[in-house]
């Protein structure tokens, strides 16, 4: 049994979050990987993406991977990240696509012609470092309230049940940028690019017993 | 809010940093993955390397130097340089690279920034345009390294090119490149105004003034440089810090 496996589902570059949970957990057996078994016994899982989620989509069914995400999402530690986020929710307006509908609400699309205080136009993809103001879960222990963590996206999600929000940053609206519940926990940022606080984020996944 | 970021560029050639003077006359910085590290210990928001090397035997040495930053270095990291196809993308991603710049070969062949985009998704398909001013409030695309002229519009071109997919635009005056007078303000302006996408100043970044300038009058959701970094003169904590004493939001 490995310790860790990251769904490789085919889309893009898994090398910086396999880096990444080196770093933290020098010990542990970390896998990316593509099979079912593998995936169902593991340790824990992170299901990461990028890309546009259609594709994510897809290629997650085209795999035969569906089954396997569901069920490490029912019981073991879990941490979605980005599009691995927003694939838990029940459905998508890039694409007009269903998720996986594990946690129920809608992801949608950061509006266009929005301006900061200054008169900028505020850019779409929301791209760069923002503030995350976070509650007291488990994986934000030692985390400065109001880090700054790199996010890259264009649309976000809007969870049917507000109690889910484990984080929210502000563009220029708030947006929940972490949500949790159970064995789950999953970020629209990204842990592995975010330095020092994104670092101990994983840190805190890896040690992380719900 | 989001923080205007600040990305130091690596112009890597034969496994070192160099750095040139209106894109001739190149100058030793030092080993890439050392001073990659040492930008990142500073609080570097993303690190871009662009691969100069102009024979394609040495085209391996790129993929080493990204795979050993990648492994010690968390923050967003964008390669450019001879990417000519999917193919090439898809190595540099491999490497461990989070986003890939295309220039010359977007200008060849716009469908590969459609192909790439499509692909791998828009947020790690970076457009890199050399601008040249012809007239007032004009400027041409030049590729190439800025030694072939395209008759593109600059503002055109990068409208063209959030259209086919591209995630962000890298604008580089070739007029102030290596000069350390200053962004072209105005340039940076028609760009930005005219997208969606985010736009990263490069090109002319010679004291801190100029890097806030190009975030408060050009309007860039980024700035680039490398000199004024690679040669000690500032660090990019002082950057940052100056940045933010000027009312810009930053990472500090």
């Amino acid at each position: 049994m490995v310790d860790v496996a990251v769904v490789d589902y085919g889309m893009g570059n898994l090398h910086s979050v396999e880096q990444a949970l080196r770093k933290v957990a020098p010990d542990a057996e970390i896998i990316v990987s593509d099979d079912a078994g593998v995936i169902a016994n593991a340790g824990r899982v992170v299901f990461p993406g990028q890309g546009a989620m259609p594709d994510c989509m897809r290629e997650l069914e085209a795999r035969g991977l569906r089954n396997a995400v569901l069920e490490a999402a029912r019981d073991k530690p879990f941490l979605g990240i980005c599009i691995g986020l927003q694939m838990l929710f029940e459905h998508s307006a890039e694409g007009d696509v269903a998720g996986l509908g594990i946690l129920r609400g809608e992801v949608v699309r950061f509006a266009s012609n929005q301006h900061d205080a200054q008169g900028n136009k505020l850019k779409v993809p929301h791209m760069g470092w923002n503030q995350v103001h976070h509650g007291d879960h488990a994986l934000w222990h030692d985390i400065d309230q109001d880090a700054r963590f790199y996010f890259v996206h264009s649309y976000y999600v809007c969870p049917r049940d507000a109690a889910l929000v484990q984080a929210t940053s502000n563009y220029p609206q708030p947006f929940a940028c972490a949500v949790a519940r159970d064995n789950l926990f999953a970020v629209q940022f990204h842990p592995e690019k975010s330095q020092t606080a994104g670092l101990k984020l994983l840190q805190n996944f890896m040690q992380w017993n719900p | 809010m989001l923080a205007k970021r600040i990305i130091p560029c690596l112009d890597v050639t034969a496994g070192r940093v160099v750095k040139g003077v209106s894109f001739v006359e190149l100058r030793d910085a030092g080993d890439p993955v050392e001073i990659a590290r040492r930008y990142d210990e500073q609080g570097a928001d993303e690190l871009t390397f662009l691969d100069i090397t102009a024979s394609s035997d040495d085209r391996g040495i790129i993929f080493r130097i990204i795979e050993q930053v990648a492994s010690q270095v968390f923050i967003p990291l964008t390669v450019g340089g001879g990417v000519r196809e999917v193919g090439d993308v898809r190595n540099l991603l491999n490497a461990g690279a989070d986003k890939v710049s295309i220039n010359t070969a977007a200008v060849l062949n716009p469908q590969l920034v459609a192909d790439a985009a499509g692909r791998y998704g828009s947020q790690c398909i970076v457009v890199a345009i050399d601008a040249k001013q012809i007239a007032p409030n004009r400027w041409e695309v030049f590729t190439h390294g800025g030694r072939k002229a395209t008759g593109l519009d600059v503002v055109e071109w990068a409208k063209k090119m959030q259209g086919l997919g591209a995630g962000e635009i890298l604008l580089t005056s070739m007029d102030r490149d290596g000069q350390k007078n200053g962004f072209d303000l105005a340039l940076t302006r028609a760009v930005t105004d005219a997208l969606d996408i985010p736009v990263i100043a490069s090109g002319g970044a010679g004291n801190l003034q100029h890097l806030a300038d190009g975030v408060k009058l050009g309007g860039a959701d980024a700035v680039l440089a490398a000199s004024i970094f690679h040669f000690g003169e500032y660090t990019v904590q002082q950057a940052k810090q100056f940045m933010a004493q000027q009312g810009i939001e930053v990472r500090l």
